[in-house]
């Protein structure tokens, strides 16, 4: 895979290159190259599937870094392309037209952490949550918590053990 | 009986467009405007059944109790625990209880585990079409008190907030031999007469509709979907 990213490094602005794995490797890159890297990889490496877009909410930092996992099925690698954008007003241009299941990704990146894909088809439909008004829910600063006991009736009287403090005050109450 | 006015509804934002109002060409060349709210759903309120005189209503219950037909209806990880009841190890067909296809045939609603916003409104429009008398027994912690899913934010805590519950079985999750038990308990209730929750759901309807509707936001559907 070292040619790969050598090949890489030399015509996109790219960091942080991580060797997982003997088939896995992990690379960020600007976000204005990001598709045509992904681009270029699937039409002249190989890299022909999309395992999956997600994103990941590095809310000390202020961004969101989303995850392009892409596979080779002839020589069975995978490359994972790293973007860090902004986690105000996060924007990240659509790349629906290089597979069709981006479009999926994408629409539920756009509901569960409200990042925008401009020109993704279908991007305004419901994908899981039906009437979401609220904080987009797995951004870091929605407090799941705090909205279930305002919004679900709470019975009263339920109690919570820490399993660790609980089990050994069972098994083991003399220590 | 009160009718329901759909005029109070705030449909329009959520409506599919299957549910739009529209006009038709008849096969004669008349136009028919269609307003599917309207016309494809029952506009009546639920109703509370009356109960026959002593004798006639401990016959009715005796047989309500010896055929128990639950529809086949899964909602979270319970529904697994549901196929090992009809295998001949646990075999609930030996007490009357059977699995039907459609709410129109079924008298027992198993709410398996945990119920999401999305799942709880098609579980309510089901509910509601299974014919009256009919029974929801509720499975896992998740359905008494949020379960291990309390603090999500897409999982209701509690089901007898939005639906009448007749039998919690508890556990997380139960085993088929609970889910037996708890057909036993509820076959108890039917013939001691005290599996009302039917009843009780047409008596608060109001009370049941307002904490439906405070959680589901896109509420497109009529009120009662008989």
């Amino acid at each position: 895979m070292i040619d790969l990213i050598k090949d890489i490094e030399s015509r996109f602005e790219t960091s942080d290159y991580i060797q997982k794995l003997d088939h896995l490797a992990f690379i960020t890159v600007e976000k204005e190259q990001a598709i045509a890297l992904v681009t270029y990889l699937r039409d002249y490496r190989k890299y022909t599937d999309l395992t999956l877009l997600t994103a990941v909410d590095w809310l000390e930092d202020g961004v969101f870094q989303l995850t392009y996992l892409l596979n080779n099925p002839t020589d069975l690698t995978e490359i994972g392309v790293r973007v860090m954008i902004d986690r105000e007003n996060a924007t990240m241009e659509s790349a629906h037209h290089l597979w069709e299941n981006m479009m999926t990704y994408q629409r539920e990146l756009r509901e569960m952490f409200g990042i925008d894909f401009p020109g993704s088809p279908r991007l305004e439909e419901p994908f899981i949550l039906e009437g979401w008004d609220d904080l987009p829910p797995y951004r870091r600063d929605f407090k799941t918590k705090e909205y279930a006991e305002k919004t679900y009736f709470p019975r009263p009287g339920r109690q919570s053990n820490d399993p660790a403090t609980y089990m050994k005050s069972k098994m083991y109450p003399n220590d | 009986m009160n009718k329901h006015k759909f005029e109070d509804l705030d449909v329009d934002k959520f409506l599919a467009p299957e549910n739009e109002k529209r006009s038709v060409v008849a096969p004669d060349g008349s136009t028919v405007e269609i307003d599917p709210l309207k016309d494809y759903f029952c506009q009546d309120r639920p109703e509370v059944l009356k109960p026959k005189s002593a004798p006639v209503e401990k016959f009715l219950n005796w047989a309500r109790a010896e055929s128990l037909w639950v529809l086949g209806f899964g909602t979270g990880c319970g529904s697994i625990e549901i196929p090992p009841l009809v295998t001949p190890r646990f075999d609930m067909f030996r007490y009357g209880v059977q699995m039907r296809p459609t709410p129109r045939q079924s008298n027992v609603f198993i709410i398996s585990g945990y119920l999401a916003v999305k799942t709880l409104k098609r579980v309510i429009r089901t509910y509601e079409q299974m014919p009256s008398p009919k029974y929801i027994m509720a499975l896992g912690s998740c359905t008494i008190n949020g379960g291990m899913y309390y603090d999500s934010y897409n999982t209701i805590n509690r089901l007898d907030a939005y639906l009448p519950v007749d039998v919690y079985v508890a556990g997380c999750m139960p085993r088929p031999e609970a889910l037996l038990a708890g057909f036993a308990k509820l076959k108890e209730l039917i013939k001691a007469g005290k599996a009302e929750k039917a009843n009780e759901y047409a008596e608060n309807f109001d009370w049941y509709k307002a904490n439906q509707k405070k959680i589901i936001k896109d509420w497109n559907m009529p009120d009662y979907n008989w």
